[in-house]
């Protein structure tokens, strides 16, 4: 059976002493996952270990920490996944390792609490200090439509599948753990709370759409914080996509509801798409200007769009002094010819046009094998238009328990 | 080897030095570049998140017309492209009805985008296509002792599966193992898979410029005497905002900050000037001696 080497972060904040590394020889099968290590460990050497576990299947979302770098689940990561993670794959690579240090045949695991969250001791970290707190910030339940009908409410299916992908978070807040702009803003709402928020804003039940879709995105922590890390698709165990979720809150507040909010989200979005139109490249000088004081070419002269460029003045300046943007790419930026931009103008019209924008959701869709749609003889059909208002299901409930 | 090129908005916008470059080291590599200069900007995300359709359909052009040359493949010089045109490019080779109704949107200009087109950044076709041994071959000056930190964002790494990031092709490796090739030291620090902080600056400007200043003072910490990225956006907010970055971190930074193909063509015995090093904000000082366009051996990095 192979021998891994678990490095358990060690770390009691009441004990005074600073946190420390406790290693570990454990002999396993590859299959095992990393939660039967720290188990073992626990149950067999040192009682003291720390871990938070509950069903060990992968449904409860207790057992959340970072395995070389990388936040998950330990009770669905596999120990040879776990260890292979050694050279980082696109997560920083455990502190001090490389695949020269491997100790033993099978690899070096090391086991880290969840980042952007408080140690309570080892590996538990404290929810309710983070986690929690940003849910209900989202008012996360259904807010009733009135009058109520006499009897249950019919939802359509097509809207019942759309809110399918943010149903399925267990709550583990491994997509906070690594949360890049939670590491800089502890303020933002964050990837687990804004994907809850579109559970009810895609419910055709909830009453609130407008409201909801206002605060998220008037808050300067809200759904225009997100920097698109992708992080928290990656550190996600069931493919909730939390950023997906957020650039659909943005359409649904911006491109259906209007709402132009005072973080410049809207007018820098509205403003990127109508420059592509209109030129085929994006005009960096005009995006900025248009970003803060609106977007038409006047927008530069916004009160809000001066304040901005006066405080910038310096970064354009040297920008224009090192050549790097010259008169001619600020002034006029660069274009298309004018027969791809009318081919733009034609798509832009077409597309826009639809009463319904289409969709596609690859989590609800999955991927085509051609080879036996072929053979299957499927018809063509038109792919699932986004639906107007979706949504229905019962929200998803997780226990846990405590063991240290 | 000849390849449809889409360098991309920014690169030919507000880091002209990357486009140029890019020019001045193709041939030293055998790349001949077939300009895609139709195309229209990949979205960036942003017109994904307004209409997703749309945004596919714009890069369902692009494919096309780069399947319309006699390239072997697409390459792009901006890891935001790469990223925001492989999510289009996911969608449209998952699903035949949906590629259906987005070829039906360019079917005017009668282009057809058809499924398995290859797009590679060029860090992926350097490692992959040209390989790191015969790029080895190619270096006339090495990086002797230059201390370099790999900064690849967010676009090219991540999600993973989307990018094809695996032990077979790990792409997350790549800026380190080419660094090697050109003879130069690989720094690890906190920011190397770090987001840059550019997609909020208009919207948090606090928040992203925290964000280059923190990654900067950590490559600063590591003594590096510069940073590699594969992304004009991150040039932007690493390089031409430094000095703001600079200020809302509370200390000096001063960290030069290459394009990918500036490092390669400095390697490969290009002029830091023909390389457009003189356009940066940060000047690469501690990288080059002005004076004799040599790669500096161990001075320590300074603006």
């Amino acid at each position: 059976m192979p021998e891994y080497l678990l490095r358990i972060r060690r770390f009691d904040p009441q004990s005074g002493e600073a946190a420390y590394w406790d290693e570990h020889s454990v002999e396993l099968g590859e299959r095992n996952s990393v939660l039967d290590a720290i188990l073992k460990v626990k149950d067999e050497v040192d009682g003291s270990v720390g871990i938070r576990c509950s069903c060990q299947q992968a449904i409860c979302g207790s057992c959340g920490v970072r395995m070389n770098g990388k936040p998950g689940l330990a009770c669905n990561t596999h120990l040879e996944e776990a260890a292979a993670r050694v050279r980082g794959v696109g997560w920083n690579p455990a502190e001090g390792l490389d695949e020269s240090d491997d100790m033993t045949p099978a690899g070096v695991i090391e086991i880290e609490p969840m980042g952007n969250m408080p140690v309570i001791k080892d590996l538990i970290v404290d929810m309710d200090a983070v986690h929690w707190k940003k849910i209900q910030r989202v008012t996360p339940y259904l807010i009733n439509k009135t009058p109520v009908p006499d009897r249950e409410y019919i939802v359509p299916h097509e809207n019942m599948v759309d809110v399918t992908q943010t149903m399925a978070c267990i709550q583990c807040g491994a997509c906070v753990s690594d949360c890049l702009s939670m590491e800089i803003d502890p303020l933002f709402v964050g990837p687990a709370a804004l994907a809850k928020a579109y559970r009810f804003v895609g419910d055709p039940r909830d009453a609130e759409h407008y409201d909801r879709l206002n605060d998220l995105s008037q808050d300067e922590h809200g759904i225009y914080d997100c920097t698109h890390c992708f992080n928290c698709i990656d550190a996600c165990p069931k493919g909730v996509d939390p950023m997906s979720q957020i650039m659909r809150l943005r359409r649904r507040a911006g491109s259906d509801e209007k709402i132009v909010d005072r973080n410049n989200g809207h007018r820098h979005e509205d403003a990127f798409v109508t420059l592509v139109r209109d030129y085929g490249l994006l005009n960096e000088a005009e995006l900025l200007p248009r970003s803060y004081g609106g977007n038409s070419w006047f927008g530069k002269f916004h009160p809000a769009a001066g304040k901005e460029l006066m405080s910038s003045i310096g970064t354009v300046a040297t920008g224009v002094l090192r050549r790097k943007i010259s008169p001619k790419t600020a002034l006029l930026g660069h274009k298309l010819g004018k027969s791809d931009l009318s081919s733009l103008n034609h798509i832009y019209t077409e597309v826009e046009g639809r009463d319904q924008r289409v969709e596609l959701n690859l989590y609800v869709t999955g991927y085509e094998d051609e080879s036996e749609r072929e053979l299957a003889g499927i018809e063509d059909r038109q792919p699932p238009a986004e639906p107007s208002a979706p949504g229905e299901g019962s929200q998803s409930a997780s226990s846990e328990s405590e063991t240290s | 080897m000849k390849v449809a090129y889409w360098p991309g908005c920014v690169s030919r916008g507000f880091t002209p030095e990357l486009h140029g470059s890019m020019a001045k080291v193709a041939p030293l590599l055998d790349l001949e570049l077939i300009e895609l200069d139709r195309a229209a900007c990949c979205g960036a995300g942003v017109i994904a998140e307004h209409n997703q359709e749309l945004a596919d359909t714009l890069n369902a052009r692009t494919f096309a017309l780069a399947q319309q040359t006699d390239g072997a493949l697409m390459m792009n010089i901006c890891s935001t492209c790469q990223g925001a045109q492989s999510e289009c490019q996911e969608r449209l080779d998952a699903n035949t009805d949906y590629r259906q109704q987005i070829n039906q949107n360019l079917s005017d200009e009668g282009l057809s985008y058809e499924r398995g087109l290859t797009n590679k950044n060029f860090l992926w076709l350097l490692v992959e296509e040209i390989g790191l041994d015969a790029l080895k071959a190619k270096v006339r000056r090495p990086l002797t002792d230059l201390r370099v930190g790999p900064f690849y964002g967010c676009y090219i790494v991540r999600p993973v599966d989307r990018l094809g990031v695996d032990e077979e092709h790990p792409r997350d490796r790549y800026m380190h193992m080419v660094i090697e090739a050109l003879g130069g030291t690989v720094i690890d620090y906190a920011g190397v898979y770090k987001c840059c902080g550019f997609p909020i600056i208009t919207m948090n400007k606090q928040a992203s410029l925290s964000m280059a200043g923190r990654h900067l003072g950590d490559a600063m910490d590591a003594d590096a005497d510069c940073l590699v990225v594969p992304c004009p956006l991150c040039h932007l907010n690493l390089d031409l905002q430094q000095p703001s970055a600079s200020k809302v971190v509370g200390r000096e930074l001063g960290m030069p900050v290459l394009h990918l193909p500036q490092l390669v063509g400095l390697a490969l015995g290009l002029e830091p000037k023909d390389l457009g090093m003189s356009k940066h904000v940060v000047k690469p000082t501690s990288v080059i001696d002005w004076s004799t366009s040599v790669v500096a051996g161990t001075a320590p990095a300074a603006a």
